[in-house]
């Protein structure tokens, strides 16, 4: 039954692929993307991989396709004609498909029992993290704790972004309060809605922020939860609004908060004598550190995303704004 | 009972293939657009579904983050489609 | 529990007829506002009867409420982003197919 599922998604996955390649209209093509990462999210909770799906729903679907749109604003919509043949960049890439498929052969079989990748860390995670960490969510035990300084590169990654995006685009306001030029001025249904959807959606982020030790979630999906709230709000009350309720430069400051709280964390555990981000030595008992450690990088973790989200809105929707009034 | 959520598993794909259909190929952009939020709709839906066939209700999550996404993305469509004039 | 199976099996099976006619609604219509018609209405009822069939499944925990959440939610939402796209078509110009065949004054319905 979930073979057949698989197989039903993966052809809609590269039907969805082909057209993508093949149509010239650009606005229909950031559709399909959405879709594309739809279907891609539910092969993921088809092989049980649940907060990875989480991920690629909130952030591929949601916040791509708005930052994608929001530079389609900018440039034009239709794809230039591409006149030279393509055949020699098609046989480029069959040749080295056929490479790459003839490598997979010699791998182990797909989803034994024995296979390497299932033998030395994996035993071990899912046999110590009950006694060492206690979490329920065994993907949070794995991410916060066993392999917390990757989840910290990950941060700082996610806050260089906003570094690039911020330097290359900057955020534009405008010299006078033009508030009645943006957002959807006369659509009293969206914008009553709208109103009554935001707080709903502010609650689900912090649900999942501080769920995610129980089930999926975690840091990273209520970022972007939280992220698309206000993203709704600037897109239905126009940027100035938006800007008046969280500015771009509180943003600025919020996001080098969230990684400098992850980063103080280790630094406290450096400070209580023992290694960088080990979070045994935050309480008396262990196991109450482990679970103290975790849910506060959590938090640096969802605020860093959360104003990193929001800045990069801003700079591209302020660029809209700018070339349009 | 589960013979029941996988028939009704299987008839929902079959609606999201139909609805994906009309996404390829529309006569207008807007039909795109219809396609597109009733796939959303529908995925919502298959969501739920397939959690109860795999004894899974932690899908019910994902379910409500792919609505707040179907929403919030039909939106931004509609935006930033005002700044572009269409192309028909 | 067997009669709640049935009502159950009863309400997902008719939940998913009404989506199929809605998107096979989404082919046969003649006209974008008559298609924006098919496939709003169709997914909400299609909606209520799966979530509602859904719901006799669960034992009254925390899974109900998350059920009735997503209920609420899609209700909310879906006809708010059909309202919003037809406003938006209307917007940009779409003609109904009343406006884009040339009928005569004297044959229009008298309202």
């Amino acid at each position: 039954m979930t073979e057949l599922i698989d197989l039903v998604l993966l052809a809609m996955l590269a039907l969805t692929a082909l057209k993508i390649i093949f149509l010239k209209d650009l606005f229909a093509v950031v559709m399909l993307f959405g879709i594309y990462s739809f279907l891609s999210a539910l092969i993921f909770i088809n092989l049980d991989a649940v907060d990875v799906a989480f991920t690629e729903a909130s952030v591929g679907a949601g916040i791509s396709s708005v930052l994608m749109l929001g530079t389609l604003a900018l440039t034009g919509r239709t794809e230039k004609e591409n006149k030279r043949s393509s055949l020699l960049p098609l046989l480029v890439v069959t040749v080295t498909g056929a490479a790459l498929i003839y490598g997979t052969l010699d791998m182990p079989p797909f989803g034994a029992a024995n296979n390497p990748v299932h033998e030395h860390v994996a035993p071990r995670y899912i046999e110590e993290s009950p006694k060492e960490v206690g979490l329920p969510n065994m993907v949070t035990s794995v991410l916060a704790s066993y392999r917390g300084f990757d989840t910290l590169g990950e941060t700082v990654v996610v806050f260089a972004a906003a570094i690039g995006v911020l330097a290359l685009l900057g955020v534009r306001r405008e010299k006078t309060d033009n508030v009645r030029q943006s957002g959807f001025t006369d659509h009293y249904v969206l914008r009553i809605i709208a109103k009554l959807v935001i707080p709903l959606i502010i609650l689900f982020a912090l649900y999942v922020q501080f769920h995610g030790d129980f089930g999926p979630g975690g840091g990273f999906q209520a970022g972007v939860i939280a992220a698309a709230a206000f993203i709704l709000y600037a897109l239905v009350y126009g940027l100035p609004s938006a800007f008046r309720v969280v500015g771009p430069k509180f943003l600025q400051g919020l996001a080098s908060f969230g990684v400098l709280l992850y980063a103080s964390v280790g630094l406290y555990s450096m400070f209580k004598g023992g290694q960088f981000l080990d979070y045994n030595k935050l309480a008396v008992d262990p196991l109450a550190g482990q679970h103290y450690g975790i849910i506060i990088i959590e938090l640096g973790v969802g605020i860093t995303v959360f104003a990193v989200m929001l800045s990069i809105y801003y700079a591209f929707a302020s660029q809209t704004e700018r070339g349009n009034t | 009972m589960s013979l029941v959520l996988a028939a009704v598993c299987i008839a929902i794909m079959v609606v999201m293939a139909l609805a994906l259909a009309r996404s390829f190929s529309s006569p207008t952009v807007y039909d795109r657009i219809l396609g597109i939020n009733m796939f959303g709709t529908k995925t919502v839906l298959f969501i739920a579904v397939v959690g109860f066939l795999m004894g899974r209700p932690d899908f019910l999550d994902i379910a409500i983050v792919y609505a707040l996404i179907n929403f919030i993305g039909m939106v931004a469509v509609l935006r930033f489609f005002e700044y572009t004039a269409p192309v028909e | 529990m067997f009669i709640l199976d049935i009502v159950s099996s009863a309400l997902l099976i008719a939940g998913v007829f009404f989506g199929l006619t809605g998107a096979v609604g989404l082919f046969k219509f003649p006209d974008f506002f008559t298609r924006i018609h098919a496939a709003s209405v169709t997914d909400s009822v299609a909606a209520i009867l799966i979530i509602g069939g859904l719901l006799l499944q669960t034992s009254f925990d925390l899974n109900t409420a998350k059920l009735l959440f997503i209920l609420a939610f899609l209700l909310i939402t879906s006809p708010t982003a059909s309202h919003a796209l037809a406003k938006s078509a209307r917007h940009g110009g779409l003609l109904c197919l009343a406006e884009t065949t040339n009928k005569p004054t004297d044959e229009r319905p008298h309202d």
